[in-house]
């Protein structure tokens, strides 16, 4: 059954376990971005065992490259970017506490697995509406790697920002499901 | 001859990049509209409701259509009877993309293959020269957005495939991509020609006005029966279900090595951006 929840980071496994895919969620508070290059790093920190630049316990990373901010605005068009590129690192960072991510496309086998074992979620938001994400991006600051450019780590504050649940813990696939139901063979 | 100069050049691929990326042309409005008409999926038509919804808000507030904002791919089309002064052709179109990209606050998004380094300028442009008749300069701006230009593939098929083997490498390509490209998407598909050229007729495929009929009959038929084999799949908007997988399909064909068959599919994303403008 699909049903609007309201979340605000960070997440409790509890938080998360309830969600069912097709659920609609919106998050208020605080959420983090990470694309390639910064995943790349994080993954390489947590390897070495270095501190990260942001605490994963419980986070929400949203995987987005914004375009720059209009004055007088928080920030730019912020769609979610295509989330398989960030597959090989997200298991690690799932095991370190990472509860949910934000992105649009299909994830790994790895990833999915990850979900289910360390209870966390796949959320899709709709691709390419950047103009319309970013009407719920309160805040927007650059906290690690701001030589990436685009693919700098930002704290968002966000409000009402809001997600499909595509992969719950239990494992189950919107993508698949949603396809299945309207494939005609 | 007759001259034109470079910073009419600059200014006008400045405003076309500017243009592109925050005002979605009349034809995508206009098929997104008659989308939410067909489309069975609940959550298939509350997304295309949002796609205009949020070209509407771009246009409003000069927020882009979507944050990745595009390699700046560039077709010049260039009457043989102009001279160009006052610079370089090349670099008044990569003056342009500059400026437009920073006047404009559109992401930057062209990097060093290995280091991922950013140019930080949205440079170098893709540009693309092909000569015509007559003195004038038809300059065509197409950001590139890389979800769904990396969906795109290039087939080098055995000639006896024909039709079916290029609609099976069509409908392998667009199931493959799956949610990935951002659909409901516009495929365009370059027949024939050499390796190379395949790929860039795929790309010109993709500057055709969404819902308008192709010239040649025997292509025009087998984009409108493509379509609907496409839209069977069932991938819908965002991938989350339903009947709207692409919006259209465009084919342009030339002819090939007796050997050979080429099929080139680029995929683009929902947000098919394109502005042109004559000088």
């Amino acid at each position: 059954m699909t049903q609007m929840i309201r979340m605000t980071p960070p997440l409790a496994k509890e938080d998360v376990i309830r969600l069912n895919i097709g659920d609609k969620v919106l998050l208020s508070g605080v959420i983090y971005t990470a694309r390639d290059a910064a995943h790349k790093r994080l993954y390489d920190l947590i390897q070495k065992g270095e501190e990260l630049p942001i605490m994963l316990e419980g986070q929400v990373i949203y995987y987005v490259g914004p375009s720059p901010a209009l004055p007088g605005r928080a920030i730019g068009a912020a769609g979610p970017t295509t989330s398989y590129r960030m597959d090989p690192y997200a298991p690690t960072l799932i095991a370190n506490g990472l509860r949910a991510m934000i992105g649009k496309g299909k994830r790994s086998k790895e990833v999915i697995e990850a979900m289910k074992k360390h209870s966390a979620v796949y959320l899709a938001a709709v691709g390419g509406a950047g103009a319309l994400m970013s009407q719920s991006i309160l805040e927007a600051k650059i906290v690690a790697y701001p030589e990436l450019g685009p693919e700098a780590v930002w704290r968002f504050v966000v409000k009402d920002f809001p997600a499909i649940v595509v992969n719950d813990v239990k494992g189950n696939d919107l993508y698949m499901e949603g396809v299945k139901q309207y494939q005609r063979t | 001859m007759r001259e034109i100069f470079c910073d009419e050049i600059i200014s006008t691929v400045k405003r076309l990049f500017m243009e592109a990326n925050t005002r979605l042309g009349d034809d995508m409005m206009a098929v997104f509209q008659r989308s939410t008409e067909t489309e069975e999926s609940p959550v298939g038509k509350e997304i295309l409701g949002q796609l205009i919804e949020n070209a509407n808000l771009s246009r409003e507030t000069g927020v882009p259509i979507c944050q990745d904002t595009g390699l700046a791919v560039v077709f010049l089309e260039m009457g043989q009877d102009v001279r160009i002064v006052g610079g370089n052709l090349i670099e008044a179109v990569n003056e342009g993309v500059r400026q437009g990209y920073k006047e404009g606050y559109l992401r930057k998004s062209v990097c060093h293959p290995f280091t991922r380094a950013n140019t930080g300028d949205n440079t170098p442009a893709v540009v693309y020269v092909d000569p015509v008749p007559g003195d004038r300069l038809k300059i065509i701006a197409v950001p590139k957005g890389g979800g769904s230009e990396n969906m795109s593939r290039l087939f080098m098929l055995p000639p006896s495939s024909g039709k079916a083997g290029v609609l099976d490498k069509i409908l392998e390509t667009v199931r493959d991509a799956g949610p990935n490209p951002c659909p409901p998407t516009i495929i365009g598909v370059g027949i024939g020609g050499t390796f190379e050229q395949s790929a860039l007729q795929a790309k010109k495929a993709l500057l055709r006005p969404v819902g308008s009929t192709n010239p040649d009959p025997e292509l025009d038929t087998l984009e409108r029966e493509w379509l609907v084999e496409i839209n069977k799949l069932g991938i819908g908007p965002q991938g989350l279900g339903g009947r709207t997988t692409s919006l259209a399909l465009h084919i342009r064909m030339l002819p090939c090595h007796i050997a050979s068959l080429p099929v080139a599919i680029n995929v683009q994303c929902h947000a098919a951006r394109h502005k042109e403008s004559i000088l």
